[in-house]
């Protein structure tokens, strides 16, 4: 190493920008432009899913009443301004299908996985930036496809996001054959972007990792993305393999998912929830990671534990993929298969409950700033925490036969996906924001985004494990044609409003985040006084990042450190003194 | 891209970063997505041993459909392939341009040659009735080796553009990354078809 010259030239002149605006806006391999590429268009589809929701909401709500705005929809959606059954199964799937392949996932993975990676390790971009344009480039084709299957004939595919076959297989039982297609394309498509983006954040991980940035000085949001990123490299390609599958059984007419020529549809639940368990980590674990950065910035003290919380972010990663079979409990498993999934699926609360206690930790006795991130981070833990142990009674298989395809799953799972990631999404844009734009985000709006979706959310959410445990079925177009279900019909509508207050309360976010681009205060380098590389860049970081990368000399919650005049130690500072040793090298 | 290389060898590892793989990008890069094309594959080879467990009476004896002397000289040829993939990436690492070109075409036309046989093959099938929708063991005979082809035909395409670039000398003894990173993936693809032609053929 000493006999290389620094190679301060070449990279010193990679920080002047001269590209067209094409090559620097549009067809981008810079990393920080391609997240944020990913970043406008996962909010336009978490818009669009979360449009699709308050649509399901009013049908649930108000049965049989005309929806306002209603006749805007064509005939084939509804009638008379009342939605048509078939709409709303396509509106159950495509809610699920957008919200989870083209919200949350891109938002933790493609955004944050993109912008953060290279600044937080010290690089100066990925490891292939061409293959990370490409990635971003997949995807739109990808969001195009399956927004244009809501205007096929046929409508858009209605087997539910997970498409359990035959259902899906077959067009005749849910008269659905273009849509269907298009939603295995689309699904395709976005898999290969997914697996291409994954190989570059391994790879840059493991290769392009600055001087001194060793594993264990890694911060934890790089860890959990790493692990993700193995998770995509690993899931994805098994639900590509069970697309095609499916997709041929729709066009080619093979026969893997149809019983009647041999074929089994059990097959396609297996393939899908053996992808589809690692999934649920990749939705959470970016999130986990990016909470504890913010907790332990917003406390002022390093993360207590962080070797622990490395070693469960492991762990978490490998007990994913053996834990499928608690989706499949309804399935005809032989009992003594459920027993084994319900223990390996409780055996995870034992690294998610480490996790929990390492933030309660770093709570405990911090000097804790109640900034906008650090409130979403608290209420991702607390709502994590919710979550988290009704997942613990779902793993039991007498109890899931009784809750099995309630709304206590439904209930559930947005309480993991919503108040957990969605939650630490909007903790992370408004921390990272000032990096992404130069420009801080409105505090006080975001201190009333922050408790107006805190209670909203809690009042469309909650409610729904009771209507879970009175038997209320999930993916139903009429609750009140049940006779059991119709005392729940109040409580419906209780939930149908809170989700159009919460639907509305996201318009202080939209206002906050478009405005804040323009008209936002100007952000210094370091707005947050935090430890991470990223922060020694200037807001927004030029291309290149670095004329030349940091070196790393601490572990990176190095926060109420006596060592410097401020309370937090960059993970970048060379200090003249060391702290043990009480002779400081010359010339240091 | 901007950030050129400075040090000595590209085909080590930056001495810019912490200790890492100890192998340069694109080489950890193509081992990673190898693993990704393993769990697809996985996939299709999963689905077809439940299948077939739980049909076994949809197959037919080993060689009653399928013409396997046909299809054991195209394994050989694609295993060729291979070989001559080894013998490019020697010459290249010797610096001998003119072998590299030499081989890389001749992997070029046998990996060509392996997809038009497989092509021909699929034809007699079909002429026979043997189609992607005749019972299970059309089913996942069509799509185990008509992706395994895909993979082949993908691999001619990219080792094209290796042997283009290797025809404008684009590669030296000190910088022959892209006849490397097209090697393991030829390779892998070559293992694949190993595995589907005794799974699926001798079987």
């Amino acid at each position: 190493m000493a006999t290389i010259a620094p190679p301060v030239e070449p990279a010193a002149h990679a920080l002047v920008d001269d590209r067209p605006f094409i090559r620097k806006y549009i067809f981008s391999t810079d990393h920080k432009i391609i997240g944020i590429q990913f970043l406008l268009m996962s909010l336009i589809f978490l818009l669009i899913g979360g449009s699709l929701a308050m649509m399901m909401r009013w049908q649930l709500g108000f049965p049989g009443q005309p929806m306002p705005g209603g006749s805007l929809l064509p005939e084939t959606m509804a009638s008379n301004r009342v939605i048509l059954p078939e709409f709303y199964t396509s509106l159950v799937t495509m809610h699920g299908t957008f919200m989870v392949f083209f919200a949350i996932m891109p938002l933790l993975v493609g955004v944050f996985g993109n912008y953060l990676i290279p600044l937080k390790i010290g690089a100066h971009d990925m490891a292939f930036p061409r293959l990370n344009m490409a990635s971003f480039w997949l995807a739109v084709p990808a969001g195009f496809i399956m927004v244009a299957g809501f205007f096929v004939v046929g409508g858009h595919a209605a087997a539910g996001w997970t498409a359990y076959a035959p259902l899906s297989a077959n067009p005749e039982y849910t008269g659905v054959s273009t849509g269907q297609q298009l939603w295995c394309v689309s699904l395709i498509v976005l898999g290969l972007s997914s697996i291409l983006g994954a190989v570059n954040y391994i790879s840059t991980v493991i290769n392009l990792r600055a001087p001194g940035m060793t594993w264990f000085r890694m911060p934890l949001s790089i860890w959990a993305l790493f692990i993700t990123a193995i998770l995509v490299l690993l899931a994805m390609p098994i639900l590509s393999g069970a697309l095609i599958m499916l997709l041929f059984d729709q066009t080619l007419g093979t026969h893997f998912y149809l019983p009647a020529q041999g074929g089994q549809p059990l097959l396609w639940q297996h393939l899908f929830w053996f992808f589809g368990h690692p999934e649920v980590y990749i939705l959470i674990l970016p999130a986990m990671g990016m909470v504890s950065d913010i907790i332990a910035n917003g406390s002022r003290k390093p993360i207590f534990g962080y070797h622990s919380m490395v070693i469960a972010i492991i762990s978490i990663g490998f007990l994913g993929w053996i834990v499928w079979g608690h989706h499949m409990f309804q399935s005809g498993m032989n009992p003594t298969l459920g027993t084994t999934f319900m223990v390996s699926t409780m055996l995870i609360s034992v690294p998610s409950a480490i996790k929990v206690f390492n933030w309660l930790g770093t709570l405990w006795g911090g000097s804790i700033k109640f900034t906008v991130p650090m409130l979403h981070a608290c209420s991702f833990v607390a709502m994590f925490v919710i979550g988290g142990l009704s997942g613990v009674f779902m793993a039991s298989p007498p109890l899931d036969m009784y809750i099995h395809d309630t709304y206590f799953i439904v209930a559930h799972l947005h309480y993991v996906l919503f108040g957990g990631s969605l939650f630490a999404i909007f903790g992370a844009i408004t921390f990272w924001y000032p990096k992404m734009f130069g420009r801080m985000m409105n505090a006080r709006l975001g201190q009333i985004h922050f408790f107006l979706t805190f209670i909203f959310y809690n009042a469309v959410f909650f409610p729904m494990h009771q209507l879970g445990l009175h038997g209320h079925m999930r993916r139903i177009y009429d609750p009140t044609r049940y006779d059991f279900l119709k005392p729940l019909a109040g409580l419906n509508r209780f939930i149908s409003i809170s989700a159009f207050l919460l639907f509305a309360s996201q318009l202080l976010f939209i206002v906050n985040f478009i405005g804040s681009w323009f008209r936002g205060r100007k952000a210094e380098r370091n707005p947050w006084d935090d430890t991470g590389l990223e922060w020694t860049t200037p807001s927004p970081p030029p291309h290149g990042n670095w004329a030349v990368v940091p070196r790393v000399y601490h572990p990176p919650y190095e926060f109420g450190s006596g060592l410097t005049t401020e309370d937090f130690l960059p993970q970048d500072r060379k200090l003249d003194t060391l702290p043990a040793p009480a002779t400081a090298p010359a010339g240091g | 891209m901007a950030h050129a290389p400075t040090h000595a060898s590209v085909m080590e590892p930056s001495p810019d970063a912490e200790q890492g793989s100890g192998v340069y990008n694109e080489k950890l890069g193509m081992w990673i997505f190898l693993l990704s094309e393993i769990m697809f594959f996985t996939a299709l080879i999963g689905s077809y041993i439940i299948l077939r467990f739980s049909h076994p009476d949809a197959w037919t004896a080993p060689g009653k459909t399928l013409n396997i002397p046909v299809t054991a000289v195209n394994t050989f040829i694609l295993i060729c392939s291979s070989v001559t993939m080894v013998k490019a990436y020697a010459s290249v690492a010797d610096g001998n341009q003119r072998m590299l070109r030499l081989w890389l075409v001749l992997t070029v036309l046998i990996g060509a040659t392996f997809v038009g046989i497989q092509a021909y093959e699929y034809t007699h099938l079909i002429e026979k009735g043997f189609v992607p929708s005749a019972g299970l063991y059309g089913t996942t005979f069509y799509t185990m080796t008509g992706f395994h082809g895909f993979h082949v035909t993908m691999g001619v395409l990219c080792m094209s553009f290796v042997t283009w670039k290797a025809f404008r000398g684009r590669y030296t003894a000190a910088d022959h990354r892209g006849v490397e990173v097209i090697g393991l993936y030829w390779h892998f693809v070559d293992l694949v078809w190993i595995i589907l032609f005794t799974i699926v053929y001798l079987i």
